[in-house]
């Protein structure tokens, strides 16, 4: 194992610029004559726009330009598309997909939309310009909740979609669900809600764009996890130019989380108003504003039933959801609602499944994806079923999982649903995790906290995902004459630590020391292809990436090598950054070769110089990270005040490149599960006014909030990467909403609740524990003296 | 934020002149509650008079019957202050559970006070103890001085100097924070001098801080939680929001008022 290569905990590369405020976030670097634009947003979750009249606030001191829809319609200026394809519920073709609006023309359709923009050459003076503008609306009925979107007397959001409900999705042999369940011995059933959360990011959504005269195109430097894949949209659906007419770089940026991969309409105003007036235009988001026109995540209404045989095996599954899309498709919508539902086959064998799931439109922002986008959603309802159904038997849940687990000896494992898995010991994870979390030992616990008048509680999730199913990324390595080393990929480093695992990998296979390594921007103009980080994927297909990169540069290192060490290439073996000839005791170093290969004086004749390679690779099927997550919890009954006693997850991400990065990926990713769990949530009012639009009402954890986590590494390498890399960008969150869930469930289980939904808030915890008769219908807190 | 001219002077009676010199405007304390409501265009003033310089507002001074807090007294100082948590240490622990250490490290006695947020700690702590708050008018009784919800009696150009807190047998604050701000979703203060019981409470009512005679003639009855079995905080004067309809929070009332009752025991128990 070399000192700087893959299985090392190495120090962060991008650390020490960062938090010395070194960091080139894109609100640090606008350009000197940059205009700002306010964004003037509806009021309204759904309105008509009778008139704008912007007369006065044109003349606002400081303004240089104000755009409304009327302005956008004359540009010809798009939306941006649903990726995911789904059916009408009718089934008689596609779903409906109106693109996502990037400014409002004759109605609004959530409360935040862009009506008009500002761009003047202060924030405050556009800011007060905004304030003269005088929009006429008339109010339309707003469908807020996605319980009510398709009831009798709603009006549509969309005339295309009269009842509002968009698209029904059906997965699975529905006829081999019904033969398993007319035999089952027990049929399970509960209803989850899968509550709507804001991601926040530390750093808000941020963009600049600048028109480039000289070149006829657009320049976008912004906070996105994917620059190639958000110049697609704005070239192909905004703009309609070639993608070589637009530019998108992304340099630092303070988390993504999904959301970030999700081009959202301040990206196209900001280059938009860049080109009508000929300035530099910089927008960033307000926390408030962000909790208004982020894309909100989550937000499912779920049905399942679980068919188990006598021996509590499980026979068959039946999932039925309601998914929100908001007002529009986002870019990620439709993938949220139905693109994961293959996650409802878990870790079990589950010889039938079957699941529908209907996506509405409501007037609210657009749904879009979050740490997990649809794993969740799925995952948290079939671990809640599974500790339902332990509720019903009198069974230890962890016990129904065992007996239902995948064995090892069954991979790669067709789910017989959507996916095949490609390795893991779930049988073992579980043992791991038991173990640590003194799982044998919770009853006594739980009698101990109830003499203290605590209801404790311990719960499980089992998760597997999909990691790296967008397999194929763009990478490029250059050698300088000195032997240091230049790369770049699509990948985007927005806080999981690139900048070090990439280092690592090809301090692995080049054996060149870090500080010979740099690390090129994400930019479409350094290379003009790239999927960006999401799903989970950077590890495993940037592995193989790097991996097959680096020997392309050996094997050409080793034709050139080949001159000075007067053999073949063949006969050339490159070991430890030396290319040594077989059988002889010549060598020559790694940058000896490089200096060799940047002389063409030095070279044969009609010889190709230089060492750089270039290529899209693609890596074989998918990957699932697993794990098994055990939380527990102590709840105050007086007060609904929850307390996180501990978190112990015993995690397989195949192969890791540096643990204590893996570590950190797995404990935020935690916190952020947990955090839905225990009490984010977005809430509006009957008019789809937001309620939750700060953190003084959103109820984001705090670092104490969050218990310790301790993790445990079972990992099984994946077959289906040279590396056995699998991904960790995710699991965390996957894992802990059902286990933080099902804890809070346990606690309760004592006063016959057999189902809490999410959060965990005290106040809804206190009312569940209080209609159910609290705490003194189980026992008498010992009398105070 | 919307442009304000700014001002300060080097201490209390040139503030006054140079306040009395204006039309309008508003004393800047800490800042922690006024610049995040002018930064989202929720308040606006043509001028700010920052009372920074004003040294004479700073400041502690413990006696045996009073401690005195100078108005321009950080969270942070009041929490550290070795007599303060001598004399009333529920006013120190108080303190030290306001907001975030950025909170603290600039938030201020006076402001929590002159501004009255009807979920601020503060408050309970003066009407419970029955703090007299000093102005530049002269001394108002907490029990006259929080009038509702931001509305206090202070004059148009008045400020608030300081407070003198007079010093219990035993207190105790029990603070049940609302779990996104943090602030008190409801705080309950309970301080008893001699056999008299003063109970004041914070962040539940639609009228901000109030005391709760109900308790207090209980507990000055008899000072223990058995006084309190039975008794009822009406719910119909109590806020509501997603955090907690007025039910809950006549509850976590009931609730905080007997931990508080019960920590007032421990800390001092009764004769």
């Amino acid at each position: 194992m070399k000192k700087f290569g893959v299985g090392q905990s190495v120090e962060r590369a991008e650390d020490a610029r960062l938090l010395l405020g070194e960091g080139r976030y894109t609100d640090d670097i606008v350009p000197a004559n940059a205009l700002r634009l306010f964004v003037l947003r509806s009021p309204h979750a759904h309105a008509k726009i009778l008139s704008i009249d912007k007369t006065a606030s044109l003349e606002s001191k400081g303004v240089a330009g104000i755009l409304t829809g009327v302005d956008a319609d004359e540009d010809d200026l798009g939306g941006f598309p649903s990726l995911v394809p789904s059916n009408a519920p009718d089934g008689s073709g596609p779903n409906f997909a109106p693109p996502f609006s990037v400014i409002a023309r004759d109605i609004v359709r959530y409360a935040g939309e862009p009506v008009a923009i500002v761009m003047a050459d202060t924030l405050d003076q556009a800011k007060d310009a905004a304030e003269l503008i005088k929009v006429e609306y008339a109010p339309l009925t707003a469908v807020v909740s996605l319980a009510d979107a398709d009831k009798p007397g709603m009006p549509s959001i969309w005339p295309e979609c009269p009842d509002n409900n968009d698209s029904l999705g059906v997965f699975g042999d529905k006829a081999a669900v019904e033969e398993a369940f007319s035999k089952a011995a027990s049929i399970h059933s509960i209803d989850v809600r899968v509550s709507r959360v804001a991601v926040s990011p530390m750093e808000p959504r941020v963009a600049t764009g600048v028109w480039n005269e000289a070149e006829g195109r657009y320049e976008l430097t912004a906070g996105v996890q994917s620059p190639h894949m958000t110049r697609t949209q704005l070239a192909a659906c905004i703009f309609k130019v070639p993608p070589s007419k637009v530019r998108v770089r992304a340099l630092d940026v303070g988390g993504g989380f999904g959301l970030k991969g999700v081009p959202h309409p301040e990206l196209a105003l900001v280059m938009w108003a860049a080109r009508r007036l000929g300035r530099p235009v910089h927008w960033f988001s307000e926390r408030s504003e962000g909790f208004l026109s982020d894309c909100h995540s989550r937000d499912h209404i779920s049905h399942c039933d679980l068919a188990l045989d006598e021996d509590a095996r499980i026979v068959g599954l039946k999932f039925n959801s309601r998914a929100n899309l908001g007002a529009y498709i986002s870019l990620a919508g439709m993938h949220c609602a139905q693109g994961n539902i293959g996650h409802l086959s878990g870790v079990y064998t589950t010889p039938a499944i079957y699941a529908e799931v209907r996506a509405y439109f409501t007037n609210t922002v657009p749904i879009a994806s979050y740490r997990g986008a649809g794993r969740p959603e799925a995952l948290v309802v079939l671990e809640r079923a599974m500790d339902a159904a332990a509720f019903d038997l009198g069974m230890d849940p962890a016990e129904l999982r065992r007996r239902n687990l995948i064995q090892p000896e069954q991979m790669p494992y067709d789910t017989g649903f959507q996916f095949t898995y490609d390795s893991g010991d779930y049988p073992v994870s579980q043992t791991k995790a038991q173990e640590a979390a003194d799982w044998a030992g919770f009853e006594k616990r739980r009698a101990e906290a109830l003499r203290r008048g605590k209801l404790r509680g311990i719960g499980m999730g089992h998760v597997v995902e999909i990691a790296s199913g967008m397999r194929d990324e763009m990478g490029e390595i250059e050698i300088e004459a000195d032997g240091s080393v230049t790369f770049s990929t699509g990948f985007h480093n927005h806080g999981q630590g690139q900048e070090t695992t990439m280092r690592q990998l090809i301090s692995e296979f080049l054996a060149v020391p870090p500080e010979k390594i740099r690390m090129k921007d994400c930019d479409t103009d350094v290379q003009n292809f790239g999927l960006g980080s999401a799903g989970s994927r950077a590890a495993a297909v940037g592995g193989a990436l790097i991996k097959t990169l680096s020997e392309k540069v050996i094997e050409k290192a080793k034709i050139i090598a080949a001159i000075p060490l007067e053999t073949d290439a063949a006969q050339i073996e490159f070991v430890d950054g030396t290319f040594n000839a077989r059988g002889t005791n010549k060598t020559a170093t790694f940058a000896e070769v490089a200096a060799l290969a940047h002389n063409p004086m030095g070279l044969p004749d009609g010889f190709d110089g230089g060492l750089a390679h270039k290529q899209i690779v693609r890596p074989g099927g998918p990957t699932f990270p697993n794990g098994c997550h055990i939380c527990e919890v102590e709840i105050d009954p007086e007060t609904g005040e929850l307390d996180a006693i501990g978190y112990w997850v015993c995690e397989d991400v195949g192969r890791s490149i540096n643990p204590m990065i893996v570590k950190g990926q797995i404990h935020g990713g935690v916190a952020q599960g947990l955090g839905q769990i225990f009490g984010e949530f977005i809430e509006f009012d009957r008019e789809g006014q937001l309620l939750t639009g700060s953190f003084m009402d959103y109820q984001m954890p705090r670092a104490l909030d969050i218990p310790h986590i301790t993790t445990i590494s079972h990992d099984v390498p994946s077959p289906n990467n040279p590396l056995g890399i699998k991904g960790a960008g995710e699991s965390g969150t996957v894992g802990a909403m059902p286990a933080g869930l099902n804890a809070v469930c346990d606690a309760l289980k004592p006063l016959g609740i057999r189902h809490f939904d999410m959060p965990a808030s005290p106040h809804r915890l206190w009312k569940a524990i209080h209609d159910a008769g609290g705490i003194d219908a189980i026992c008498k807190p010992t009398e105070a003296a | 934020m919307y442009p304000f001219d700014y001002h300060r002077a080097g201490n209390v009676a040139d503030t006054l002149t140079l306040r009395a010199s204006l039309a309008d405007a508003r004393f800047l304390a800490g800042g922690m509650s006024l610049l995040p409501m002018m930064k989202l265009r929720f308040a606006s003033t043509p001028n700010i008079i920052d009372l920074r310089d004003c040294e004479e507002l700073r400041g502690i001074e413990a006696s045996y019957e009073v401690v005195r807090i100078g108005a321009m007294t950080r969270h942070v100082d009041v929490a550290a202050s070795a007599d303060v948590q001598a004399a009333i240490p529920a006013l120190a622990k108080l303190a030290a559970g306001i907001g975030d250490p950025m909170v603290r490290a600039r938030g201020t006695m006076g402001g929590s006070i002159a501004n009255f947020d009807p979920a601020a700690c503060y408050p309970a702590a003066c009407l419970a103890l029955g703090a007299t708050i000093q102005t530049t008018g002269g001394d108002i009784e907490a029990d006259e001085f929080f009038i509702g919800v931001f509305e206090t009696a202070l004059k148009d150009g008045e400020l608030v100097t300081g407070a003198e807190f007079p010093i219990p047998d035993a207190a105790a604050y029990a603070k049940f924070r609302h779990p996104a701000s943090r602030f008190a979703l409801v705080g309950v203060f309970v301080a008893r001098f001699g056999e008299l019981v003063r109970v004041a409470v914070t962040g539940a009512s639609r009228s901000g801080a109030f005391r709760w005679a109900a308790a207090e003639d209980a507990l000055t009855e008899s000072f223990s939680i058995r006084s309190l079995e039975g008794l009822k905080m009406d719910h119909s004067e109590m806020n509501g929001d997603i955090h907690g309809d007025n039910e809950y929070r006549a509850h976590l009332v009931e609730v905080m008022t007997r931990r508080a009752v019960l920590e007032t025991l421990e800390s001092a128990p009764a004769a």
